[in-house]
């Protein structure tokens, strides 16, 4: 089972020991408190199961918070109907979610291109919209779904009566706040991080990438490449379902703006901020969007005085009004500047700057003459 | 039941009107460009706020305190007067009252630099790049306009007074020689209506009937050998790039007073004009309005109590079934040409 290239080995072992040392590391960073920890893994393991998909075949889902959403939604029901136990719950919102995608990417498939993001933005925004509306009883529409006292609760109450307050969410009986937590979803993220890596050594992955760089080809070679899209859709579908249920399994609630195309869109400026069709990349995309959404958002005023107090009188004062545009709730606004940047300087994203970098050291250090390295021309399904 | 009928019928125009003129823009840039702009939406968000600020900058004012009078605790009374007001008299009221018909005279000249600078400065990085990064860069864009306007215009939606002569309902039904008072319908979306049909008619007019129009529909059809012929295609291309700025503008500036715009109104209007687009055809001008027209309608119809109690919540996924349907049944949409953009 672990007969894996050496190189992917060390891979695996470096991304494990970094995820499980996160508590220590990001200390520095002022970030190492459970909560915003916990995000790290949820969403990183959200664009990872986005990278399967968009980076591997290249084709751009801008629907796939719908599915992220159902995995929440039907974690909650299974805290709310069976157990606080969280592996029912994760069981069942891989499931739900996987079903979900199977129906949408059988769809949606069908299309290539432009007409496939529009067809998944479409059928996105109808689960959101239906989430908000007809369907309240299920969704408990915008207050949403929350942990009741009168819930059933059936298995769990076959062994003990109801307690007092409202239960939290456990693994096999231990509770899952704080670091336990974390440790969880670090777990699953490794877990998910080890079959995203085994998927993309395959023949499998090398299919998927190959129907990135020329689908028509792939057709007159003789493959059938819609069974393997469809498995990379489902695939990537099911992450976002196991992203939403850790979400719930951390604070057992679920709303329906978390389907919403905003959100979608999110996941895709993770990839590409990390570099779409790397393994780590989209990882990193989402550590460092959601470090600096906590970090900025909780810039104010005062803060930003203190770091320009080195300027003069008068441009200091400038300095903090403009920058103050770019902190606190206007944070999205340098999220937006950075997308746009990175997409037009750096299509590959932080994985190629990181590559560039790399490179540019090599040849300094080798010989001067050796060219550059042709980089992997990435060309999406058309 | 026919009254009924017409009624909703009448109802889906003034959506439908802003569909089409978003949807017309949209083709506007894909069938010259060939790109696939998400940052429309924005657009016709920047028009609705040049609006707004066209209508705060009218009502600038000065404060002068009446020692006459008093106000009902005892202070003296603060009497506010628009400043244009001042300066024009009677002009100037008239100018604050229908503001937002004549924000277009800010909207214009301010979309049509938007546009070019924006065409100009990034999107025409872009022409060779594959579809999915100019989304993402358009998608990127937006963001950025979206929370610039944020910034200076705050969250909340900033409702826009209709001119007071046109506020109320016309009734439509005594006009048909019906029975009077049971087809009504407010006079603005009346307005909206025919605006949208104005600004439609002349751009396919300006297309169909001019040396410039010609030259684009050349361009569209086959860009490089208008190139070859000596023509400087790309800087019509930019221009056209500027006039769908202004239309969109135009339409968002129009449609202040049907909805208050806040800063997320362009990504609203955005997904369901791509939705439009792609029923009506990509590259279609008359696809794009025919389907922002029938879209904007059988959503109208479908808001409908006796419809919603045959499919509950039909009213909110009706735009996006049609979408489903008419990609899986006919790719290249209502009105597509044969081979734009069918896969």
């Amino acid at each position: 089972m672990f007969a894996m290239p050496r190189k992917d080995f060390l891979l695996f072992l470096g991304f494990t020991i970094v995820v499980l040392a996160m508590p220590i590391w990001l200390q520095p960073f002022g970030a190492a408190y459970p909560d915003l920890l916990n995000r790290f893994a949820i969403y990183g393991l959200f664009a990872l199961g986005f990278n399967i998909l968009f980076g591997l075949t290249g084709y751009l889902s801008f629907g796939h918070a719908a599915f992220f959403g159902i995995g929440s939604y039907a974690a909650v029901w299974s805290f709310k109907l069976f157990t606080m136990d969280a592996l029912p719950a994760i069981i069942l919102a891989v499931v739900i979610s996987g079903l979900f995608a199977l129906a949408i990417g059988y769809v949606s498939l069908r299309r290539s291109g432009i007409y496939f993001s529009i067809l998944t933005l479409a059928f996105a925004q109808m689960s959101y919209n239906l989430a908000y509306s007809v369907l309240t009883p299920i969704t408990n529409g915008e207050t949403g779904l929350q942990l009741n006292l009168n819930d059933p609760r059936y298995i769990d109450r076959m062994f003990s009566t109801a307690g007092a307050g409202l239960p939290s969410p456990t693994l096999l009986g231990m509770p899952l706040s704080g670091f336990a937590g974390f440790y969880f979803c670090a777990g699953l993220l490794i877990i998910a991080f080890f079959i995203a890596q085994r998927i993309t050594g395959s023949p499998f992955g090398m299919m998927l990438r190959g129907i990135k760089s020329n689908q028509t080809r792939m057709n007159y070679t003789g493959f059938n490449t819609r069974p393997y899209t469809l498995a990379a859709f489902v695939i990537s579908g099911m992450y976002a379902g196991l992203a939403g249920a850790m979400l719930a399994i951390i604070d057992p609630l679920a709303g329906a703006e978390r389907m919403q195309w905003t959100a979608s869109g999110e996941v895709v400026l993770m990839t590409i901020l990390g570099g779409a069709g790397t393994l780590v990349g989209p990882v990193i995309g989402a550590w460092i969007i959601k470090y600096f959404e906590n970090i900025f958002s909780a810039i104010n005023e005062n803060i930003l005085a203190r770091f320009w107090d080195f300027l003069p009188d008068g441009a200091d004062h400038a300095a903090v009004v403009v920058s103050s545009k770019f902190v606190g709730e206007g944070w999205f606004l340098t999220l937006g500047l950075v997308f746009v940047l990175i997409v037009v300087f750096l299509p590959g994203g932080i994985m190629e700057g990181v590559r560039r970098i790399a490179n540019r050291l090599d040849r300094s250090k080798k010989s001067p003459d050796t060219p550059p390295k042709a980089s992997a021309q990435t060309q999406p399904a058309e | 039941m026919f009254d009924v009928i017409f009624l909703q019928f009448l109802n889906g125009l003034d959506k439908g009107g802003a569909y089409a003129l978003i949807a017309l823009g949209l083709t506007l840039v894909f069938g010259t460009l060939g790109v696939v702009n998400f940052a429309h939406g924005a657009l016709f968000m920047l028009g609705a706020f040049c609006a707004v600020l066209f209508r705060q900058l009218l009502t600038l004012e000065t404060v002068t305190t009446d020692p006459t009078k008093l106000s009902p605790w005892g202070a003296p009374l603060e009497v506010r007067a628009p400043l244009v007001q001042a300066w024009f008299g009677d002009f100037g009221a008239v100018l604050v009252n229908y503001s937002v018909p004549f924000s277009i005279l800010l909207t214009i000249p301010v979309m049509l630099v938007i546009g070019i600078g924006l065409e100009r400065g990034i999107i025409k990085h872009f022409y060779k790049r594959p579809h999915a990064e100019q989304i993402l860069v358009t998608f990127g864009l937006a963001i950025v306009v979206q929370e610039v306007i944020k910034a200076f215009f705050g969250p909340n939606p900033i409702p826009q007074p209709m001119p007071e002569d046109l506020r109320g309902a016309a009734d439509i039904g005594a006009w048909l020689g019906m029975q009077a008072n049971v087809i009504t319908y407010p006079i603005w979306r009346l307005v909206y209506f025919l605006f949208a049909a104005v600004i439609i008619g002349g751009v396919f007019a300006f297309l169909q009937f001019t040396t410039f129009g010609m030259v684009v529909r050349a361009g569209m059809a086959d860009r490089e050998t208008v190139g070859l012929l000596g023509i400087n295609i790309d800087r019509r291309f930019t221009i056209m790039f500027g006039l769908a700025a202004v239309v969109a503008g135009m339409a968002g500036a129009m449609y202040t007073p049907l909805l208050p715009p806040n800063y997320h109104l362009g990504m609203d209007f955005l997904v369901l004009s791509f939705v439009v687009v792609v029923v009506g055809g990509m590259g279609s001008l008359p696809g794009a309005v025919a389907a922002g027209f029938l879209l904007g309608i059988l959503q109208s119809f479908a808001s409908m109590t006796q419809i919603k109690a045959i499919v509950p919540g039909i009213d909110q996924i009706i735009i996006y079934l049609v979408a489903v349907i008419v990609l899986l049944v006919r790719p290249r949409g209502l009105l597509g040409r044969r081979g734009v953009m069918e896969a």
